[in-house]
Order: structure tokens, then C-alpha cells, then sequence
């Protein structure tokens, strides 16, 4: 149960503009383990699908670099070429993807999609892998799988597409299966059917499963533990109910702020302005949010901000959290 | 589909009917007549004038619009002036000619173009893309008569390694085997330095869409399937990336046809484009305006055709 499926230490992917690399995941470390669902949210641009793909190997070698360990079963994925990625890409690590409506070739048979992984990762039979498609297509939830392998992408609806896409993910049972933001682009009814079959499938396989999204509500529906990412970085990571319990990093309660509330006396919602800077205009030293608290001093900030461990699992960085208001509250402790 | 096709092709009618009247009206513009040719020191006007009644030149636009039309629609066009045969018979042969230089040359363009595109796609911004590139750059800026009297010079005249006028030896019984090599012998030179110069749209067409398709979710999801990457490449990036390549070939086969022009005449080879320029010195206006209505209804027929070809090749479109 507490076994490490996955560990990340010190991971740096970097894409070049202009002959320079500019790191879009800067110093990420995180570990997945057994059965476990990790949530990694954050705005978008703040790295979340960049580390997903470093970790499944997608990158283009010649304009992007990964650096750092992404040890998985013995192996540091980040050194593996593409030969060699291909034996794990598939058969140990599946993905899923955001946009259901793109990410399936439209010129290619639902069947045929399902059925391309089995051929390079099994050695099943054409009838036995056709048996496995048809399987996979009930075990996903997808009614007249029959029929629907004969169908082409544009034939089914978004939420019926995702779940296609999930079962090109699991088709070869992989020990992690990385979901990003696989609900983002669907209605809010087909939202919780695929959490839902996301839920079953990780207790039916046992798969750890890294969960990207920018939605706290999916993060409490579904996630055992908690990684909040801000410009490249992990800011906060704790277990799930740890984290909506006791929020620390500014980040952090400025994401819990913004979700509107239903029932909340308090109309004016603490929010924190402004956006994820841009890979080359993000400052590389120091606190990375401090520009968008600056009515928090500077030396409530570390001059090289770390992650703290304030509670078991619960890590925070910086220590600007300790002295942190919103703004126009009243202040602490710098008075 | 049948029935769609049925309609497609009913929806022609006013159209070739539009074209039709555009064709006479430009042609009645134009200046002179066939006997204006014909006008020595010694010919005597009265003569002319006879010839031209009999002719019908002197009546009303639209009854001279409607015999022509009516005996267009039972495929007369008239007599050519110059050939003194019937247009029809005049055109069939040449149109025919045409039509297999044309074929020949798609075949020999899509032959050279896709293997190059598609390389120069896979291996973007390597020496072999930017040769590829830079070849096709030279072959967009060459203009089409340099090209062919660069190649007819050389390979026709230099070398003889093709015949240089006509379309068949005539020791050869037709249909033989013989026979039909030699026509396709004849229609080689011509076809070679025709699929040449279109070679530049279609390698850079390819490139470009093989480019964009590597960047695409799909080719992303099937990377993620870990198979190898040059399934990656035949199976999702160039299926997808041919696609409108497919789609236009209706239109590339008859944009060949109306674009045979130049090629035909320098190489000396007796299709519809040599015939055109020839119809225009002469002033052969029933050849001509015969001519401009065929190559019309060619552009419909392509149009058609690749739409044909669209709902075949791609599944997202189904005419029905
Ligand atoms: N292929 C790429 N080339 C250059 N910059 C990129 C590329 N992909 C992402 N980025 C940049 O990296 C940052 C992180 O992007 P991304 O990982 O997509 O964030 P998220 O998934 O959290 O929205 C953004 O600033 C984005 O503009
Ligand atoms: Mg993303």
C-alpha cells in the first residue's frame, strides 16, 4: 500500500526559445505510490501538462530538455531514448488526455485505435486482441462495443470519446496512468460519469494514477493526496483533506477563494490578481509569488524558498505563508 | 451517394447554360472573323460578304446563340474553318491525347512530389528538407518554356533520347503492345517536365501539412501507445496529412488539362492545348468557343470528382 510506484526528484524540463532553455517545470520532486491517486493542480501555464509529458516521454528531444530523475521500476525514465520509451510508454504508463474531440485520429476506426497498443505490447492473437478491444469497451462503460469498433471518432459524442481514450490508456494494464485535465472539456453530468469510471478502474487495477486539473472540486471528489504547482514548481503538497482543511501557501488559499461558494454570507471573495508569468519573463530566484502579494514585505519571504514540512505530508514553500493577509485584511505580525 | 451524384450533376446544367451564353458573348467580342484571314489583294469582297451570310454572321445574337447551343447540346460545334472537319471530330482526338498526357503527368507529379514531401515533413530542418526545399524553390521559379526548351534541347534534340513531335510511330498496328508503349513513349518528355513543375505545390503542401500534423493531440495520443515511431508516421501523421491531397486531385487532373497549353505547344504534341493556341491565331471561333465550354465543364467535373473522392477517403464526409 505504501510501496513508490514513481519517483520524482529534481526534474527540470526546459523548451528552447530563441537558443535558450527556459525551464517550464523547475525543481519538481514528488513521489506517486501504490493505489494512490495524486491531484497536481494549479492555473494553467503553470507546468502541470509539461510534467506529465516529461514523465511519459512526449517531449521533442530537439527543442526541449529533461533533466533530473523519474525513476520508475529501476529505470530513470529522463535518460531512456525513444526505442527504449517505447516499452514503457503504453504497457507501463497510460495517458489521457484533455481534448476527447482531437485526440483521436479521425481517419482511423475506434477498433483499430484500441486494438495499435495491443500489437506492440502483447502478443495476443488478432481474434484475442479484437476479444481484449471489445472488453475493454464494456469495462469503459461503452454500450454496443461491437458496434463502436467499427465507428470512426466523429461518430460519438465527447464523453463516449474520452472513454475510448481511457481505454487506449489502460489497454495494457499500466501501473500509472496519467489523466490531464480528462474532464475539463466535457458537460458537468459527463464530468462525473468519467471521475466516476476513473474511481472504479483505479480499484479494479491497482494503478496509481496522476490526476491534473485546476479544479478543486474534482481534487476532493477523487484525490488522496495534493500537489499545488505554481510557475514550475510544487508550492504545497499535502494529503487531500489535509489540504482543504488547512490550506497554507497564499497560492493555495487564493485557489480555495476563488471557487465560488454557494451558501457564503461573504460576497466579497478574497482573490488574488494577475497571472502565471511567462516562461522567460519568470523571475528565477527568490520567491516566485512574492510579485503577486506585494503588500506582503520582502523579508516575510526565503531568499531561496524551500519546501517546509509544517505537519506529517504536509510541505509548504517559502515562509511567506506565516505572515500572509489578503489584501485589505488586517495584517500580522510585520506591524 | 448515387442520388447525390444525380443532383451534383443536374445542378451543372445551368451552370454550363451560364457559361455557355458568357462564352458567346466574349467570343462575338472578339475582333475580326475567319475570313479576315482569308482577305488577299485578289479576293473579291462580295464573295466575303456571301460567305458570311451563309455563315449566319449577320443574324440576331441570340438566334446565332441558340442554333449554336442546340447543336452543342447534340455535340455539333460546327465545322472548324481552318480544318474544314466537323469540331467535334477535331477535338475528340486531341482531347483524348490530352487526357492521357494529362493522366501520365499526374501520375509522374504525385510519383516525384509525395515521397519528397513527405520526407521533407518527417525530417524538417535537416540538409535532406532543405535540399528538398530548395529544389522545389527552383522548380517554381523556373517558367514553364524555359523548362520544356531546356528539356526538349537536351533530351529531345542533344541526346534523342525522346522523339520530339507526335503522339505514335506509325510502323506499329494500334492496339498492340508496341503501339502503346510508343504513345506513352511520345507523351514521356512532355509529362516528365509537366510533373516537374507542379511538383513545387504539392511537396510544399505536404511538408507543411505533415508539420502541422506532428503537433496535433492525435499523433500525441498514439505516441503515448508506444509504438514505434514510424507507425507514429504511417499510420496517423501521413494518412491525415494526404488527405487534401487526395481531395484535390479532381481538380489537379483538370487544372493539367487547361494548363496543357505551353507544354503541348513546345513539345509539338497534338492535344487540346496546342489546338487552343492554334484556334486563337486562326481565329477559329467554333474550335475555340467549342474549346472554353469542354474545359467549363471539366472544372465542374473536377470539382465533382473531388468531392467524389472527399466522401470516399474521408470518413467524416459521407454524400448522401
Ligand atoms: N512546447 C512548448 N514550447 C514552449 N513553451 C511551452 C511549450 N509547452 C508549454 N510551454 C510553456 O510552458 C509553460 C507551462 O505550460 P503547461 O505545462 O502547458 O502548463 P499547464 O498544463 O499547467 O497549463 C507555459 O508558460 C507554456 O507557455
Ligand atoms: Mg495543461
Amino acid at each position: 500500500m505504501t510501496g513508490e510506484l514513481l519517483t520524482i526528484k529534481d526534474l527540470h524540463t526546459g523548451f528552447r526559445i530563441k537558443d535558450t532553455y527556459y525551464d517550464a517545470v523547475d525543481g519538481v520532486s514528488i513521489t506517486l505510490k501504490k493505489n494512490e491517486i495524486l491531484a497536481i493542480v494549479g492555473e494553467s501555464g503553470c507546468g502541470k501538462s509539461t510534467l506529465a509529458t516529461s514523465i511519459i516521454g512526449l517531449h521533442d528531444h530537439n527543442k526541449t530538455k529533461v533533466q533530473g530523475e523519474i525513476s520508475y521500476n529501476g529505470l530513470n525514465l529522463a535518460l531512456l531514448d525513444e526505442d527504449n520509451f517505447n516499452k514503457v510508454r503504453g504497457e507501463e504508463i497510460g495517458m489521457i488526455f484533455q481534448d476527447p474531440l482531437s485526440a483521436l485520429n479521425p481517419l482511423m476506426r475506434i477498433g483499430e485505435q484500441i486494438e495499435e497498443g495491443l500489437i506492440y505490447h502483447t502478443n495476443l492473437s488478432k481474434d484475442a486482441r479484437e476479444k481484449r478491444v471489445l472488453e475493454l469497451l464494456s469495462q469503459v462503460g461503452i454500450p454496443k462495443p461491437k458496434r463502436v469498433i467499427r465507428q470512426f471518432p466523429h461518430q460519438l459524442s465527447g464523453g463516449m470519446r474520452q472513454r475510448v481514450i481511457i481505454a487506449i490508456a489502460i489497454s495494457c494494464k499500466p501501473k500509472i496512468i496519467i489523466a490531464d485535465e480528462p474532464t475539463t472539456a466535457l458537460d458537468v453530468t459527463i464530468q462525473a460519469q468519467i471521475l466516476d469510471l476513473l474511481i472504479d478502474l483505479q480499484a479494479e487495477t491497482g494503478a496509481g494514477i496522476i490526476l491534473i486539473t485546476h479544479d478543486l472540486g474534482v481534487v476532493a471528489e477523487v484525490a488522496d493526496r495534493v500537489a499545488v504547482m505554481y510557475a514550475g514548481q510544487i508550492i504545497e503538497e499535502a494529503p487531500v483533506d489535509e489540504l482543504f482543511s488547512n490550506p497554507q501557501h497564499p497560492y493555495t488559499r487564493s485557489l480555495f477563494n476563488s471557487i465560488p461558494q454557494m451558501n457564503s454570507e461573504d460576497d466579497k471573495l478574497q482573490v488574488i490578481q494577475g497571472l502565471v508569468p511567462s516562461l522567460v519573463k519568470l523571475p528565477r530566484t527568490g520567491c516566485r509569488f512574492s510579485s503577486r502579494i506585494p503588500w506582503i514585505p520582502a523579508r516575510a519571504h526565503e531568499e531561496n524558498p524551500i519546501l517546509h514540512e509544517i505537519s506529517p505530508g504536509h510541505l509548504v514553500r517559502c515562509t511567506c505563508w506565516q505572515h500572509f493577509h489578503f489584501e485589505g485584511e488586517r495584517g500580522g505580525s510585520f506591524q | 451517394m448515387w442520388k447525390t451524384i444525380l443532383r451534383r450533376v443536374l445542378v451543372m446544367i445551368p451552370q454550363l447554360f451560364v457559361l455557355s451564353l458568357l462564352i458567346f458573348i466574349l467570343a462575338s467580342f472578339m475582333p475580326g472573323d475567319p475570313f479576315t484571314g482569308l482577305i488577299t489583294p485578289e479576293s473579291d469582297p462580295n464573295r466575303l460578304e456571301e460567305l458570311r451570310e451563309a455563315a449566319g454572321f449577320y443574324d440576331p445574337w441570340y438566334v446565332q446563340y441558340y442554333n449554336w447551343i442546340v447543336n452543342a447540346a447534340q455535340g455539333d460545334f460546327g465545322k472548324s474553318y481552318t480544318y474544314k472537319i466537323a469540331v467535334a471530330d477535331l477535338i475528340g482526338d486531341r482531347a483524348l491525347n490530352t487526357f492521357w498526357l494529362s493522366l501520365l503527368s499526374v501520375v509522374l507529379l504525385y510519383l516525384i512530389a509525395i515521397p519528397l514531401g513527405v520526407l521533407a515533413g518527417r525530417y524538417q530542418d535537416t540538409f535532406l528538407d532543405k535540399t528538398i526545399v530548395l529544389y522545389s524553390f527552383i522548380s517554381y521559379a523556373i517558367p514553364t518554356f524555359v523548362l520544356s526548351l531546356i528539356f526538349l534541347f537536351l533530351f529531345g534534340y542533344q541526346f534523342h533520347w525522346f522523339p520530339t513531335t507526335g503522339t505514335v510511330d506509325i510502323k506499329y498496328d494500334q492496339g498492340s503492345w508496341g503501339y502503346i508503349w510508343s504513345k506513352i513513349y511520345h507523351m514521356l518528355l512532355p509529362a516528365i517536365t509537366y510533373a516537374i513543375l507542379g511538383t513545387t505545390g504539392v511537396i510544399q503542401y505536404l511538408r507543411s501539412e505533415i508539420i502541422d500534423s506532428k503537433s496535433m493531440d492525435y499523433v500525441r495520443t498514439a505516441r503515448s501507445k508506444g509504438i514505434p515511431i514510424r507507425k507514429v508516421y504511417s499510420k496517423h501523421i501521413f494518412r491525415n496529412s494526404l488527405l487534401p491531397i487526395a481531395a484535390f486531385l479532381g481538380f489537379t487532373i483538370t487544372g493539367l488539362l487547361g494548363g496543357s497549353i505551353f507544354i503541348e505547344t513546345i513539345f509539338g504534341y497534338p492535344g487540346m492545348g496546342q489546338l487552343f493556341v492554334q484556334s486563337i491565331t486562326s481565329r477559329d471561333y467554333s474550335v475555340i468557343t467549342a474549346l472554353v465550354l469542354l474545359l467549363g465543364f471539366l472544372t465542374l467535373l473536377g470539382s465533382l470528382l473531388s468531392d467524389i473522392i472527399m466522401s470516399i477517403v474521408d470518413p467524416r464526409i459521407r454524400i448522401d
